[in-house]
């Protein structure tokens, strides 16, 4: 099978790309950023997603699926930049699909779409609709191209498209939003609050992705590995130190004395559990994570 | 293991039915380190000062899901908690009853880690329907708040009953076992509520007792289980239906509470009862 993958150049997408061309598929990849050592296999293009020499790939290349790997979820990108590239972006890649016969479209969200709340269900499940923008505006963005990427499947239903939800990954990499959140020997927590955070290794993260492209799936799907923990237990079994801070001094604190930056709205994700039921996921594909929780969080630790 | 550790509390607890991970965590966010922390001295409290006594312990099963449903009594939740505790000290068949919260808990801080790490989820439909469906036992009080804040000039009437309980046993083929809690009105009697205080607050109300301190009296109590009552049907039924299920499991609820009053010499009693194991080795 001929995959394109937007966004090669990321941790999580480079993984993947390794593990199809094992696979025997033929792999082609897109990014703004260069992938110096690009393995043998892998043909890559350094394009912008939403500029005409990334259409030229679907024109000339025209691959039978496609595995979209190119948003944006660091915080320093400007709100503007980042509506630019995660719902533009998604859009255009869906109309390419469309116009250039791609079969198969796998969106690569992640969990954090749904929001953090005190009165959701513990376990989301697909059906719920993701709330996060309603109290973090910084992931109105991913929330909207993760609703849009879902709209394909009645938009365009020749195209198997499936929308993965993607809890928390560590690795060896240290790439991914909770590896940030732990990048300084400090971790800021909220005083009277340790929420379950539900993280997976990141081989089984890239090992997901090449199961939804393998199994062709249809429809939206929540992937997690092992059962959350608390935060605390995390960023104890990091090697981290959790600082408890009282909430009215979270906000000015984060970017200062050690601590990571974080935009103000992320205080609900720290105060509050984000975890995802991945029941449907693992009946339509028989994935099994291969790290438990505390495999993956003793291997960031040392690694 | 510390020093306050109860030793019949670690050993039932390290027999619960309930997969823990590598850090003692189930995947609700229970953890085993805070159950034995938190229900060691609700076990003194059990034995030594509200000395509770449990009847029917026998239709609480082994293992398997099951939901109890009793009534509140005494406004400050030690019904509550001496019923989680008569539970957990069961030694034929520990188990731990894991209660839904008020919403307001939830969202305070320190409140809502320690409902979370004792097992207790805010009180939503489908929080039941995960916990039962994992094949825990949940502990459910259908009259609400209103129960908890009765009079003592209402003492142990039953006021009015919400009917998701039985949707929910219905919806996941889970049997209802009745429970009653006698001694909680008279341990805690409330003449009357402070309602600006409770708005302040902004709790559902703020009960005063004769003791003028949020605790209770030291009056013997009563667990009374009642017989597993198993319903047909799949949670969809109407209205009228589910009400008469439920009137059921009322009328069930009630006689044990006329027995368990009837059983007492007398209201303000402060013997423990005699234990029914204790009665039969006699």
């Amino acid at each position: 099978m001929k995959i394109l993958i937007t966004g090669i150049s990321g941790t999580l997408a480079r993984g993947v790309a390794y593990r199809l061309v094992r696979r025997g598929h033929e792999v082609i990849g897109i990014d703004r950023r260069p992938w110096p050592d690009v393995p043998e296999g892998v043909e890559m293009h350094q394009a912008d997603i939403r500029k005409r020499p990334a259409e030229d790939v679907f024109r000339t290349a025209r691959p039978d699926a496609l595995v979209h790997m190119a948003t944006v979820t660091h915080f320093t990108t400007g709100t503007e930049e980042r509506y630019r590239i995660n719902l533009g972006g998604t859009r255009k890649l869906f109309e390419y699909c469309h116009e250039y016969g791609v079969g198969q479209s796998v969106f690569v969200g992640r969990h954090t779409v749904y929001g953090a709340s005190p009165d959701s269900p513990l376990y989301h499940t697909e059906d719920e609709p993701p709330l996060a923008g309603a109290a973090f505006k910084e992931l109105a963005d991913l929330v909207a191209a993760d609703l849009y990427a879902g709209s394909a499947l009645w938009r365009w239903p020749e195209i198997d498209t499936a929308v993965l939800r993607l809890c928390y990954f560590l690795g060896p990499s240290r790439g991914g939003t909770l590896a940030s959140f732990l990048s300084k020997s400090r971790v800021p927590m909220v005083m009277g609050f340790d929420p379950l955070y539900q993280l997976m290794h990141e081989w089984d993260a890239e090992e997901a992705i090449t199961l939804a492209v393998e199994k062709r799936l249809r429809g939206v799907f929540n992937v997690a590995g092992p059962p959350p923990v608390p935060l605390s237990t995390v960023v104890a079994a990091t090697g981290k130190r959790g600082i408890p801070i009282p909430e009215p001094l979270y906000s000015s604190v984060l970017g200062r004395f050690g601590f990571p930056y974080l935009p103000d709205d992320a205080i609900a994700h720290v105060k509050y559990p984000i975890v995802i039921d991945n029941k449907a996921f693992v009946e339509a594909t028989g994935f099994e994570p291969r790290y438990s929780a505390k495999q993956t969080m003793e291997g960031f630790r040392w690694n | 293991m510390s020093f306050f550790d109860d030793k019949q509390v670690r050993l039932n607890i390290d027999r619960l039915p309930i997969a823990f991970d590598d850090y003692g965590f189930d995947r609700f966010g229970l953890s085993k380190k805070a159950l034995v922390r938190a229900y060691s001295p609700m076990a003194y409290l059990y034995r030594h000062y509200l000395k509770v006594t449990a009847f029917g312990m026998e239709f609480i099963p082994r293992q398997g899901r099951a939901l109890v449903v009793a009534n509140h009594s005494g406004g400050i939740g030690a019904d509550a908690a001496m019923i989680f505790t008569s539970l957990v000290l069961n030694d034929e068949a520990p188990r731990l009853g894991q209660g839904m919260a008020e919403y307001f808990l939830t969202r305070s801080p320190f409140a809502s880690v320690a409902l979370s790490r004792l097992g207790h989820l805010t009180g939503l439909p489908e929080h039941g329907a995960y916990l039962l469906e994992d094949e825990r036992l949940v502990v459910v009080f259908p009259e609400g708040a209103a129960g908890a804040g009765k009079l003592y000039k209402d003492r142990y009437k039953l006021v009015r009953f919400g009917t998701g309980f039985m949707r929910l046993a219905l919806k996941t083929g889970t049997p209802v076992i009745p429970c009653a809690f006698i001694g909680g009105e008279e341990a805690f009697p409330q003449l009357f509520h402070i309602k600006w205080l409770a708005r302040l607050v902004n709790g559902p109300f703020v009960p005063v007792a004769p003791q003028l301190v949020f605790f209770p009296l030291p009056v013997a109590c009563q667990v009374y289980y009642g017989l597993p009552m198993h319903f047909e049907g799949d949670g969809s039924e109407p209205d009228h239906v589910i009400q008469e299920y439920v009137d059921q499991v009322r009328a069930s609820m009630e006689g044990l509470i006329s027995t368990g009053l009837d059983a007492r010499p007398q209201a303000f009693m402060f013997e423990k009862m005699p234990d029914p194991k204790e009665d039969t080795s006699r």
